[in-house]
């Protein structure tokens, strides 16, 4: 299989991935979308570094999954503290930290 | 030893600066005195040695340290005795510890650290002083300059809670800065011009120029620090800040604004006399700036009614002579009237510093009268001192005035010479009117003195000398110095209400020594037509040459001429600028007397003529004592008339010419209408004000508008950093 397949299938999720953060309206909703923006990148990694015999995109591959997952647990615990202070996922909610 | 002299006061400044708030008066008033008299002494022992040496190389010479080298260019912190900064020396050494003695007296009221602030400037000017006229170089002159200029502004404003007294301080310094520059730029003009600052050198120097250089460039250098000289000695057109140094304690106007540091320009331009000897044009200026001052002042003078501010005149009229003398080329003159200058100037401060002592310090002459029987001791010391200061032989005045006035004639200024005789007859009348209006006649001060007592003694003045039972207590018990002055100055109990104190022992002491001091300082300069030897001429002579170019001047006329016998080059100059003067149009009536005399000076009958001179100034001297007699002693209600009757004139001196006026119109207030319109409004506000506005404005908006990307919207600053990042990908793809 081409390495142009699998850049293809990276760069679509990551397309998805991003139109997700920037439209959807829980915040939930867009962990999970910076999630597939990431494995987007994973897989580009890892496709890269079968084409060149190297090792090193299925390393980094595992460093961006550590991320990930801290990410995830960082991220939801805010979730839970932002909805207890005001009852709602909805990003347009916390915009109190401006001028 | 030869810095020890400047050294001592700055010792005795130091400790009363220190701990002169915890020392007692005694302390601090006696360690100032012991200074001083200490200082005189080592000078009188300076002197002496100076006195063993041959007359051509006389100079005690320590380098303390070089101060500043740079390129070829070296100059030393050093002291140099000579004839010159001897006569000098003493003066200000001997005189200035009378004056401390006095003081002692005189401020006793002042609480302890006053009287220690009082003391340590005193000690302060002398140090200054000393190394004004021992340095070796302009540069260690010019720091002395200054610094006595610091320590006059300090003392004139020592009751600094007197406006009037803060502002004569504030103008004293300010018109001295005007002089001070032109000082500053002589000085650097001559290191360009002559390489050196050094006197000896530059005075070598000066001479081995071509003549081409010396016309232009010496004489622009001798103008400059002569108008140095006019701010501190107080010429036309400095002159103003003199008479509101008054507002000073008295001591320190007999001791600054009179005998010292007044006389510095006197002595700048006799220790520079080589290089002013080649620019004769400015010595010409110099001449008739002086003659014009002492004619000016004199008339002033005339008029005034407080009894320091007609001093203060007079000291400007004398200082006028001693220009006058500088100018015609005759130094050792100018430095013996200097000389005499200090000691009856200083007398009669002191003595006017007593009648106020006595009066509580009142100082307006038209308030007093009648005070001959009440401080007989002042009486007879003022008294000495104006007949010294009229011109009257055999006292001080007398010689040194006469010298002046026969040099000025000698060398065919006859117009200034008839000056000169004018100023002298003014000199005597205005000194004894003063002596009249404040001793004589009626007694005006009951209601002055009698308020001042009733005030507890406080009066505008706020250090008028008021505890006068400290000053009954110590007079009680001291011996009345002479018969003379052993009236008790209680005799006048009759009057009942009012108690005059005479000068207290401290002071009486110095008013004696000073008052014999008037007598006698002019005896060591007798000019040979007397029979006398000149002897302080002689003594000068090789300080105004500093070369030694062939023998000294043994033809037994007066000091000043080694240069010209050495320069004879520079006789056609002198002659050329006398021709000036004399093609002026002169009245007719002096006109006749002046050619004859002219004609005798040209036979080279020097010493008829000298004699006529002086038979003439003696006339004129009597002359204005009589008409003193007759005008405020005989016939009161004349003055008064003729001031009636010449409204104006009377205006115009009353009003001294509305000089001061003047300035004010002509310098300070277009400088504080620039300074307010154009440098404040104009500059400041407008442009330094308007450019920091115009930043902080300018930051303010750009931030007004930055500030709206700061939604705090999570999504739009994704947004943002996702285009962020997308442009820069964009970029390095494209590129």
């Amino acid at each position: 299989m081409p390495l142009g397949h699998y850049l293809v299938l990276s760069g679509l999720l990551f397309a998805i991935g991003a139109t997700g953060v920037f439209v959807r309206r829980n915040i939930i909703t867009l962990l999970l979308s910076v999630e597939i923006m990431l494995n987007a990148v994973n897989l580009a990694f890892v496709a890269f570094g079968r084409q060149f015999g190297t090792v090193d995109g299925q390393i980094i591959t595992f460093f961006v999954m550590t991320v990930a997952a801290a990410e995830a647990a960082v991220g939801l615990a805010l979730v839970i503290g932002l909805f207890r202070h005001r009852e709602s996922l909805n990003p347009e909610a916390f915009t109190s930290l401006k001028w | 030893m030869l810095a020890l002299i400047p050294l001592l006061p700055f010792v005795g400044f130091l400790v009363n600066l220190t701990m002169g708030k915890r020392l007692p008066k005694s302390v601090s008033g006696g360690l100032a005195c012991a200074v001083m008299v200490a200082s005189f002494l080592i000078a009188a022992t300076q002197v002496w040695a100076l006195f063993g040496m041959a007359p051509e190389n006389r100079q005690i010479t320590q380098t303390l340290f070089t101060w500043i080298t740079s390129g070829d260019f070296s100059l030393d912190l050093a002291f140099r005795l000579d004839a010159l900064s001897s006569v000098m020396i003493l003066v200000i050494t001997g005189i200035g510890s009378l004056i401390h003695i006095y003081s002692t007296a005189y401020m006793h009221e002042e609480t302890d650290p006053e009287y220690a602030r009082y003391f340590s400037y005193l000690n302060l000017f002398v140090f200054f002083m000393l190394m004004l006229v021992l340095g070796s170089n302009v540069l260690v002159m010019f720091v002395g300059w200054e610094g006595v200029g610091l320590c006059s502004y300090l003392l004139i404003g020592y009751y600094y809670q007197k406006k009037s007294a803060s502002d004569a301080a504030n103008k004293a310094f300010i018109v001295n800065r005007v002089g001070d520059y032109a000082f500053i730029l002589g000085s650097l003009l001559m290191v360009v011009t002559l390489g050196s600052l050094d006197f000896v050198t530059i005075a070598q120097a000066a001479k081995a120029l071509p003549p081409e250089v010396t016309f232009g460039t010496l004489s622009l250098i001798t103008l400059l620090l002569f108008i140095g000289a006019t701010g501190k000695s107080a010429q036309i057109p400095l002159y103003v800040w003199l008479p509101d140094a008054m507002e000073g304690p008295t001591p320190v106007s007999a001791l600054i604004h009179a005998a010292t540091m007044v006389t510095a320009g006197v002595y700048m331009i006799g220790r520079l006399a080589p290089v002013f000897e080649l620019a004769p044009i400015t010595l010409g200026i110099v001449a008739v700036v002086g003659a014009a001052t002492a004619l000016f002042a004199g008339t002033i003078g005339l008029v005034q009614n407080d009894i320091k501010r007609v001093l203060a005149y007079s000291t400007v009229s004398q200082l006028g002579y001693m220009f006058l003398a500088m100018g015609v080329g005759a130094f050792g003159a100018g430095i013996f009237h200097l000389y005499t200058h200090a000691f009856f100037k200083a007398l009669l401060f002191l003595g006017s510093g007593a009648v106020i002592h006595a009066l509580h310090g009142e100082q307006d002459i038209r308030n007093m009268g009648g005070l001959k029987k009440h401080v007989p001791i002042t009486y007879w010391t003022f008294l000495i001192g104006s007949i010294a200061i009229a011109g009257v032989p055999p006292l001080a005045g007398f010689f040194s005035k006469d010298e002046i006035l026969f040099e000025t004639f000698r060398h065919g200024h006859q117009i200034l010479w008839v000056v000169g005789v004018l100023t002298s007859l003014l000199t005597a009348t205005y000194m004894f009117r003063l002596v009249f209006l404040t001793f004589h006649g009626e007694e005006r001060f009951h209601g002055v003195v009698a308020a001042a007592t009733a005030h507890g003694g406080h009066g505008a003045h706020g250090a008028s000398p008021s505890a006068h039972d400290d000053a009954h207590g110590t007079r009680t018990g001291h011996p009345a110095p002479g018969t003379a002055l052993s009236t008790p100055a209680h005799s006048h109990a009759a009057h009942g209400h009012v108690h005059l104190h005479d000068a207290p022992p401290a002071m009486a002491t110095a008013l004696i020594v000073l008052a014999i001091g008037s007598v006698v300082a002019g005896w060591i300069g007798i000019p040979h037509a007397l029979g006398g030897h000149n002897s302080l001429g002689t003594w000068l002579e090789p300080a105004f040459a500093y070369t030694n170019c062939g023998a000294p001047v043994t033809t037994g006329e007066l000091a000043g001429f080694a240069i010209q016998n050495c320069e004879p080059g520079q006789e056609p100059a002198l002659a050329s600028l006398t021709q000036v003067a004399t093609q002026a149009p002169e009245s007719a009536a002096q006109a006749e007397p002046l050619a004859e005399a002219a004609h005798a000076a040209e036979a080279g009958d020097e010493t008829a003529l000298e004699l006529t001179l002086m038979g003439v100034s003696t006339l004129i001297a009597f002359l204005g004592i009589g008409l003193a007699a007759y005008l405020w002693l005989r016939n009161r209600h004349i003055p008064a008339q003729l001031a009636a009757q010449f409204p104006g004139v009377h205006g115009l001196l009353l009003n001294k010419y509305y000089v001061d006026e003047i300035y004010d119109a002509a310098i300070v207030q277009p400088i504080k209408t620039a300074s307010t319109e154009g440098l404040w409004r104009g500059v400041d506000v407008k442009l330094v004000d308007g450019a920091v506005n115009a930043t902080g404005y300018v930051v303010g908006a750009l931030a007004a508008g930055l500030r709206l990307f700061q939604t705090g919207s999570v999504k739009s600053y994704a947004a943002g950093t996702f285009v962020g990042v997308v442009a820069i990908l964009a970029y390095y793809l494209w590129r």
